[in-house]
């Protein structure tokens, strides 16, 4: 029996109590916009309904990149299941990497040493100004200013070696474990973020020069797509974009975790709940998140960068070779993995995007028995219909760019 | 448990009768499903739980009676506070209310629980696949779908992979 599924477009039929009553009567044109439409950023499908330029409804279709991740980290044990949190939202790898470690830590009442901790921190915090930069330099192509997307790139890459150099991988890094972090920090990495913390300051500013007080960027991001705070609540909208209309909502402030209580940062809010807020905001969290970088370096601790508890953290390299004991427990948990007891917990993480969290259910196996991702892309782009509604299809381009959304993210 | 939390778990509990468990620090609270509308509805306004964070379904399959839980996660900001509620659907009839109403976020979460599980919400306004293709047979989260890779399909063992393989009904 061969598997048959219809890859065409919606009928009219089917989404008649979406539009107006006009798209009937054929008054108003129905657009197709994407999937594979450079601004919206991944394969993200809009169906538009116009009245000349302006848009009376926007209905979002998504899954074009649906792996079913969710699905094949059923079949997987805890360890291995890691590898797949890196591919769904590919910009924020490591945010994505620690929200699954931090569950299955709460899971199995796990400690993880301060070492990692802070660890942990400096990448998460790496991560978010890494993926900003990548928002930042879509969100000005978009508008057409391509110098800036050029630079954002040259300080990104930047970034992507200081993870090549602790993980030996630039994006998948995988680099934090359950228990800690896969190995220690290179003697180099000190001075590579260092030296990042250098110079970053004076680029930022540069993007400042560039876009801020530019008549052009201005005119295209100010009053578009207005949100309040009460009605970006109401639509679970988190992270920069529910910041943007001066809501104040912060995971690491409201619920800290890896030792965020520790660091002094603030957490930028905006005033009128349109782009242009929102691309202020974020502007303003990657000086934060510098901040944050320079005193979890300041205060990096020595000591171990992952637990001793052998039970679900693999033993050292070196001790294999002499150890049986280890050997047995490096065997074990590689083939079988551990038991994590029954229960479910649900993890929030303040990701680049808003909150990020996972929901694992265990039955008592090796194998997480569901493993839910809670994406804020996936809120976010709820509320797009709404924010459009009245823009022109100009704008619309501006407004999804400052949703920040990764379809990754959202398709899972 | 704050105060507050305490108050709204105590009512759910006498009027709806709710039953509390708690694991990790998570408050959660089983109810029947023709409860969950007005369950959320006083929680959203005596109780200010005004965000629905998430919602999901966990199957429990071969368990026929109740086979799946749906999860709901309310969150108060202004308390700072989360609760978890989860009401049980049956095998033969997978269908609970809809959210939309109370919480205008539930419409993905709903389409995508009717795309992935097959459970379907009464009062939902738009409920298409969200996912999947249109014309997709079967609902993949459901734990009778296989996870791994199938068999290679011969003419001399095609019918005993279909008889094999039970098949959500659309």
């Amino acid at each position: 029996m061969p598997i048959h599924y219809e890859v065409t477009s919606v009928t009219l039929d089917e989404i008649k109590n979406l539009v107006s009553d006009r798209a009937v009567t054929g008054e108003t044109m129905l657009l197709n916009m994407g999937p594979q439409h450079p601004s919206t950023h991944g394969v993200l499908r809009l169906l538009l309904e116009l009245d000349g330029e302006t848009i009376i409804t926007c209905i979002p279709d998504i899954g074009y990149l649906h792996t079913g991740i969710e699905k094949s980290m059923e079949g997987k044990s805890y360890q291995l299941a890691e590898v797949l949190t890196d591919r769904m939202d590919y910009l924020n790898t490591v945010g994505n990497n620690l929200a699954y470690c931090l569950a299955v830590e709460k899971l199995v009442e796990l400690d993880v040493p301060p070492r990692a901790q802070v660890i942990r921190v400096i990448l998460a915090e790496l991560q978010r100004i890494a993926s900003h930069l990548i928002w930042l330099a879509t969100q000005a192509l978009d508008l057409a200013a391509q110098s800036v997307f050029l630079y954002c790139f040259r300080e990104r890459e930047l970034i992507m070696d200081i993870f090549e150099l602790v993980s030996g991988q630039r994006m998948m890094t995988t680099y934090i474990r359950p228990g800690g972090v896969w190995r220690d920090l290179p003697v180099e990495f000190e001075d590579a973020v260092r030296d990042f913390l250098g110079h970053f300051p004076k680029r930022i500013q540069m993007y400042e020069d560039l876009l801020t007080n530019n008549p052009l960027f201005v005119d295209r991001t100010k009053g578009i797509a207005v949100i309040s705070g009460k009605e970006a609540v109401r639509w679970g909208m988190t992270g920069p974009s529910l910041r943007g209309s001066g809501v104040d909502y912060d995971l690491r402030k409201v619920k800290p975790y890896s030792g965020y209580e520790q660091y002094e940062f603030d957490v930028p809010l905006g005033e009128n709940g349109d782009v242009f807020s929102r691309y202020i905001i974020r502007i303003q969290e990657m000086r934060e998140s510098l901040k944050i970088i320079q005193q979890a370096l300041d205060k990096l601790p020595s000591g171990p960068f992952r637990s001793d508890n052998r039970k679900f953290v693999p033993p050292p390299r070196s001790e294999l070779g002499t150890s049986m004991e280890a050997l047995i427990h490096h065997f074990k948990l590689w083939t079988e993995g551990f038991d994590a007891p029954k229960g479910a917990v649900y993890v929030p993480v303040s990701s680049p995007r808003g909150e990020l969290g996972v929901l694992l259910e265990s039955d008592g196996g090796p194998k997480p028995y569901r493993a839910h991702w809670r994406t804020p892309s996936f809120a976010n782009l709820q509320a797009l219909p709404i924010l459009s509604e009245g823009h022109l299809v100009a704008d619309l381009v501006a407004i999804i760019g400052s949703l920040d959304i990764v379809l990754g993210d959202i398709d899972r | 448990m704050k105060n507050h939390l305490q108050t709204a778990v105590d009512l759910i509990q006498k009027k709806y009768n709710g039953e509390l468990s708690s694991f990790r620090g998570h408050i959660t609270l089983l109810i029947k499903s023709e409860f969950i509308l007005e369950v959320c509805q006083i929680l959203r306004d005596d109780f200010s739980f005004e965000v629905l964070v998430d919602e999901t379904v966990v199957d429990y399959w071969r368990r026929k009676e109740p086979r799946f839980q749906v999860v709901y996660q309310l969150h108060s900001r202004q308390h700072d506070e989360r609760i978890f509620l989860r009401t049980p659907i049956s095998e033969d009839d997978p269908n609970t209310s809809s959210l939309v109403s109370i919480y205008p976020n539930a419409n993905w979460y709903e389409r995508e629980i009717w795309d992935l599980f097959g459970i379907r919400f009464e009062g939902h306004p738009d409920l298409r696949r969200l996912l999947l293709p249109k014309g997709w047979e079967g609902h993949p989260l459901r734990k009778d779908v296989p996870i791994k890779v199938e068999e290679t399909r011969f003419t001399f063992n095609n019918d005993e992979i279909d008889r094999g393989k039970p098949r959500a009904e659309n």
